[in-house]
């Protein structure tokens, strides 16, 4: 087991991450933020609250559930269980950045586009990360906002411990 | 976490945590259904057939508009324009239309244990929507959850079904799913439309209808079914409706608030009146919202397991 981001660096680099979002949406008067369920809520949790701090405005903030999106539906196993959505806003003509904890295959954030269509069409939609498992992808997407990018072997797994959930910020990886 | 059975033949055979798993499934379908696009693609490799071989509206609307709503692909099937008039049996009929390759099967039957004896022949996901005087499982769940989404819980809630108890495969349901869930129940109505030994399954009997009302929270009022009753079981519609017909009088009465459901369709002025049926205590258009959120979720927690099913 490593350490890959220790209680200090993970909170210096979710601040690092909502400084990056208001270089490019100054006031986000037409930006939104959408968190996907379950794990990546709690990074825009996290980065929706420093926003509220450093901006005066009501940041438009969702959470989204990918279960009925998913391509392995039908491929056996255990049935998924939905979390709850949130959107209380159309997401018409809006920059929406999308917000998970780890990009590994891109599947989720797949999913997460499909889903995202349905409440509007988005003027343009970005991705924000907290780890980038690169050379892991297994479809063509790429994050805008990276935390940290590792290199990992498909065997090994990064696990990602929140504070509200697990009484420590760190992310470390695991081998197997 | 999954249902503990393949196929939705009856409440039952289900426990309290299946109960649950569907209930929360459905809030999570209840808010797609909010949605702009109403739409998900969760089911589009799946095809279903709606084999109807009694009449129905709700049921079958529900069923597939559910199914649209999760990108399935249905068939529907009515038995008065098809070849069980030419005397086909129910295997043939089912095999036939299974053999196009059809995951999924939604029936009515007016024989009680139809669906069960189908789950038994054929290999393909079973979903009861009525079968004779049995059960209509998803009308049960459907009425669970709007009590619930009305009043919080069913642990300990007071509901009166009030009726033809004796040919209501709804009451049996509901009955079911409601002592599962920890409500208290009784059943209300004339002595000759209440099955000898029902309190054997827990329930509380009266005859009286001001008596069920005043202890109940929530009053589910059930159609007569004449088209069941081969015998006359009591004198007049007109005399049934002066007896056990619910009124907006009978509510005004009462020292507290309770709310009225009914599983459709209404027999006005029967067992329900108009001013009831459409005043403030009625929740009966939320039930039939509600239904196409739960049969989604039975149809989504049990399409998922088709990998292991003989």
């Amino acid at each position: 087991m490593k350490t890959l981001l220790d209680h200090h660096k993970f909170n210096v680099v979710i601040q690092r991450l909502s400084h990056q979002l208001l270089e490019n949406h100054p006031d986000f008067a037409n930006s939104a933020i959408i968190g996907i369920q379950p794990r990546g809520t709690l990074l825009s949790d996290r980065i929706v609250a420093n926003l509220n701090k450093l901006l005066k405005t009501k940041i438009c903030y969702g959470k989204l559930d990918i279960t009925f999106y998913r391509d392995d539906f039908n491929s056996g196993g255990q049935i998924h269980i939905p979390n709850k959505t949130e959107i209380e806003f159309s997401l018409e003509d809006k920059k929406v950045i999308l917000i998970d904890d780890v990009l590994f295959t891109g599947r989720t954030v797949r999913s997460a586009m499909d889903a995202l269509v349905d409440f509007g069409r988005p003027q343009k939609v970005e991705l924000l990360t907290l780890i980038d498992r690169r050379y892991r992808r297994e479809l063509p997407i790429q994050a805008d906002y990276v935390g940290l990018v590792i290199d990992s072997m498909i065997s090994q797994k990064v696990k990602v411990y929140w504070n509200e959930k697990d009484e420590k910020d760190e992310v470390v990886l695991i081998d197997n | 976490m999954s249902l503990s059975t393949k196929h939705l033949l009856g409440i039952k055979n289900l426990t309290a945590k299946d109960i649950q798993l569907i209930f929360e499934t459905a809030d999570n379908f209840k808010e797609v259904l909010r949605r702009p696009i109403k739409k998900v693609p969760t089911l589009r490799d799946t095809t279903i057939v709606n084999l109807f071989f009694e009449n129905s509206t709700r049921t079958r609307i529900s069923f597939e508009l559910a199914e649209k709503r999760l990108g399935a692909d249905t068939i529907n099937f009515a038995a008065s324009s098809s070849s069980v008039s030419k005397g086909e049996t129910l295997i043939d009929t089912a095999n036939n239309i299974l053999s196009m390759k059809v995951d999924m099967v939604v029936m009515r039957h007016s024989a009680s244990g139809a669906p069960h004896f189908l789950a038994n022949h054929i290999d393909a996901a079973i979903i009861n929507a009525g079968d004779g005087t049995n059960e209509h499982p998803t009308q049960a769940l459907l009425d669970g959850f709007s009590i619930r989404e009305k009043l919080g819980s069913l642990q300990g809630k007071k509901v009166a079904i009030i009726g033809d108890i004796m040919h209501s495969r709804v009451a049996l349901s509901n009955i079911y799913c409601l002592k599962k869930m920890g409500a208290e129940v009784l059943v209300a109505g004339p002595p000759t439309l209440i099955p000898k030994h029902i309190d054997a399954l827990g329930v509380h009997v009266t005859y009286n209808l001001q008596e069920a009302l005043a202890w109940c929270d929530v009053a589910n009022v059930l159609r007569i079914q004449l088209e069941r009753q081969h015998m006359p079981l009591f004198s007049s519609l007109r005399e049934y409706s002066l007896y056990y017909g619910v009124t907006k009088k009978h509510l005004d009465a009462l020292q507290k608030e309770i709310t009225i459901m009914h599983p459709g369709p209404i027999n006005r002025g029967v067992e329900l009146s108009s001013d009831a049926a459409d005043g403030r205590h009625s929740i009966i258009l939320q039930q039939v919202e509600n239904g196409v959120a739960i049969r989604m979720a039975v149809l989504y927690l049990l399409a998922g397991k088709g990998e292991d099913r003989i």
